[in-house]
């Protein structure tokens, strides 16, 4: 089976030639050491794993928009797709129309693969992140009221072993990871806890 | 081997795990309804269900079916929904090429089974997954509608 030749120009249209890697590294916490004040040393941690909670990984995922964008300039996802009332997709084409519970690889060299996790979804309105500052972000993160009820160690739990922040790291064929590891954001976000949890300035 | 209940029918399948179902219910199953549009999710031609619900099988693997009840366009008709909409497309004659119509049918067939009365904004949104180069788009959402007033009027 071959695809016609008006497939292929939707293939076209819709590929984001992005190269497969990594968007660049993390310092660990200890590289911070030298900021001798804690409350700018924790705005420091912040924004180290700010690297990777504004990546395009996790943006993608946390529109504002209550639909989901794609690729490393955050377009809009193809084909279009809603939220809904549960940010699972809206009735009659959930998000698992098309993702499955892992990445699966595809025939094109455009959209080489589509990404797939068990919890695919996107983020709830009030953890929406596009377009805003990582000091809004870092507000809003640790705000019980627009994070789900979650206290900080929850929040380390789940940017430190949660699997769909996994896949950032894991994110199928000509897609760019996220910087550094999984681990060593946890280890960024344990120390900016405990070091005060204290927000990039606006 | 997978072993799935294909349209109401228990098969076994020989193909490697990472085999787009897809590619099985066509070339092995010989079930030539459900077509091939772009082999990435973005038109909807391959759309079937599994479970109940949408998908589309150019993406799904084989590893990712097992154990679960498929329906393809073969069997579609023996759903409510599926018979409303296939009997709906004819009267609003919706086709005009049919390449994609398969995948046209089973994602109207999938909205109704989860939303009974879907407003021209609930078509818009689920049937924005299926691309059609005719441009049988008004037809698509006359037919919808036709077909969830049949269901509605043999529900109540």
């Amino acid at each position: 089976m071959k695809p016609s030749t008006w497939c292929a120009a939707i293939v076209l249209a819709a590929a984001a030639p992005t190269v497969a890697g990594q968007s660049g590294a993390l310092r660990p916490p200890s590289a911070f050491s030298s900021i001798a004040d804690e409350r700018e040393r924790s705005q420091a941690l912040f924004a180290e794993a700010g690297k990777v909670i504004q990546s395009p990984r996790c943006l993608n995922c946390h529109p504002v928009q209550r639909r989901p964008t794609q690729g490393d300039d955050l377009h809009a996802h193809m084909p279009p797709m809603y939220a809904g009332a549960r940010d699972h997709g809206v009735p009659g084409m959930p998000c698992t129309t098309c993702h499955g519970k892992s990445n699966m690889a595809t025939l094109s060299k455009g959209v080489a693969s589509i990404p797939g996790n068990a919890r695919w979804a996107l983020a709830p309105s009030s953890m929406a992140w596009q377009g805003k500052s990582l000091s809004e972000i870092c507000e809003q993160i640790k705000d019980r009221s627009r994070n789900g009820g979650h206290s900080l160690a929850e929040i380390h739990e789940h940017m430190a072993t949660d699997p769909l922040v996994a896949w950032a790291w894991n994110p199928g064929e000509r897609r760019v990871r996220a910087p550094g590891t999984q681990k060593q954001l946890g280890e960024l976000v344990e120390a900016w806890i405990s070091t005060g949890a204290h927000c990039p300035p606006k | 081997m997978t072993i799935v209940k294909i349209n109401g029918r228990s098969m076994r399948i020989d193909g490697p795990e990472d085999m787009p179902l897809l590619w099985a219910v066509r070339d092995i199953l010989g079930m030539t309804g459900t077509k091939f549009g772009c082999g990435i999710g973005l038109c909807g031609a391959c759309t079937v269900h599994i479970d109940g619900v949408a998908a589309r099988s150019c993406i799904t693997p084989l590893d990712a079916v097992g154990g679960k009840s498929i329906t393809t366009i073969e069997g579609v008709g023996k759903t409510p929904e599926g018979a409303a909409v296939q009997k709906a497309w004819l009267a609003a004659e919706v086709p005009q090429c049919g390449y994609c119509q398969s995948g046209q049918i089973m994602s109207a067939a999938a909205l109704l089974a989860a939303n009974p009365k879907p407003s021209d904004s609930d078509i818009d949104q689920v049937m924005a997954g299926n691309v059609c180069r005719c441009g049988t788009y008004v037809r698509i959402r006359k037919g919808i509608k036709q077909a969830a007033r049949s269901l509605g009027k043999e529900k109540s």
